[in-house]
């Protein structure tokens, strides 16, 4: 099972530099643990307190996960994942 | 460090600023990718709709990253508006800054500087925050 994930440029210091790396993992927690593993220190920049950060945006294919149940939300092989940072601020 | 912009860009980001006053707005200029041009011009919706908050809608935000790539562009300057404090970035702004890249531009439309206006540009990077000088082109 093989997921595509994108990177944005603020976390590729993570992934060596690299736009898009591969994950696998049934729910997103499971693909996030999974990118940890491999890329140390990327899972801490994705979470706090168990939940997905507030200014970090993760869409499954072309989806806000907010909407497909967050952490829990499901993934299937072929799926692509995006990371993007929020723009906002006060 | 600095920042290019054309006159036309920042009359258009100003005008932005007073039409969606009291709520900030928001917006980007793009360029091809490297070339820390600011190019393209493109306004977004403030989906806070708040005079003391701003962000993309989240679904802007994909469609924008994925244009960006499809054009092979990258996001120069990432622009909101204060509307009642100094064009410095806030606090919040500093904690959401995500694109180490970009030009952060800050216009305010406070009273006590009215009509005048400002137009200050930043770079935040791991949280600290270098001002720039401006140059505007005609």
């Amino acid at each position: 099972m093989s997921i595509e994930v994108r990177i944005p440029t603020i976390l590729r210091p993570y992934t060596k530099d690299q736009k898009t790396v591969e994950a696998a993992g049934a729910t997103l927690s499971a693909v996030i643990t999974d990118l940890d593993a491999n890329f140390s220190g990327l899972g801490e920049r994705l979470l706090e307190n168990g939940a997905l950060r507030r200014f970090i945006n993760v869409y499954i294919n072309d989806e806000d996960v907010r909407f497909l149940g967050g952490l829990d939300a499901q993934i299937k092989d072929g799926d692509s994942i995006t990371i993007l940072p929020a723009v906002a601020g006060g | 460090m600095s920042l290019e912009i054309s006159r036309a860009f920042v009359d258009a980001i100003l005008e932005q600023s007073r039409a969606e006053y009291p709520d900030e707005c928001c917006g980007v200029i793009l360029g091809p990718a490297g070339s820390d041009k600011a190019l393209r011009h493109k306004p977004m919706l403030n989906a806070a709709h708040s005079p003391t908050f701003y962000e993309f809608d989240p679904k802007d935000l994909l469609s924008l990253y994925r244009e960006v790539d499809d054009n092979d562009e990258e996001i120069v300057v990432i622009y909101h508006s204060h509307t009642e404090t100094e064009a410095y970035p806030s606090r919040t702004d500093i904690s959401y800054a995500g694109e180490p890249g970009a030009h952060y531009v800050l216009v305010s439309t406070r009273k006590e500087i009215a009509p005048a206006t400002e137009f200050r540009s930043y770079r935040i990077i791991d949280g600290v925050v270098t001002e720039e000088p401006v140059t505007i082109t005609d």
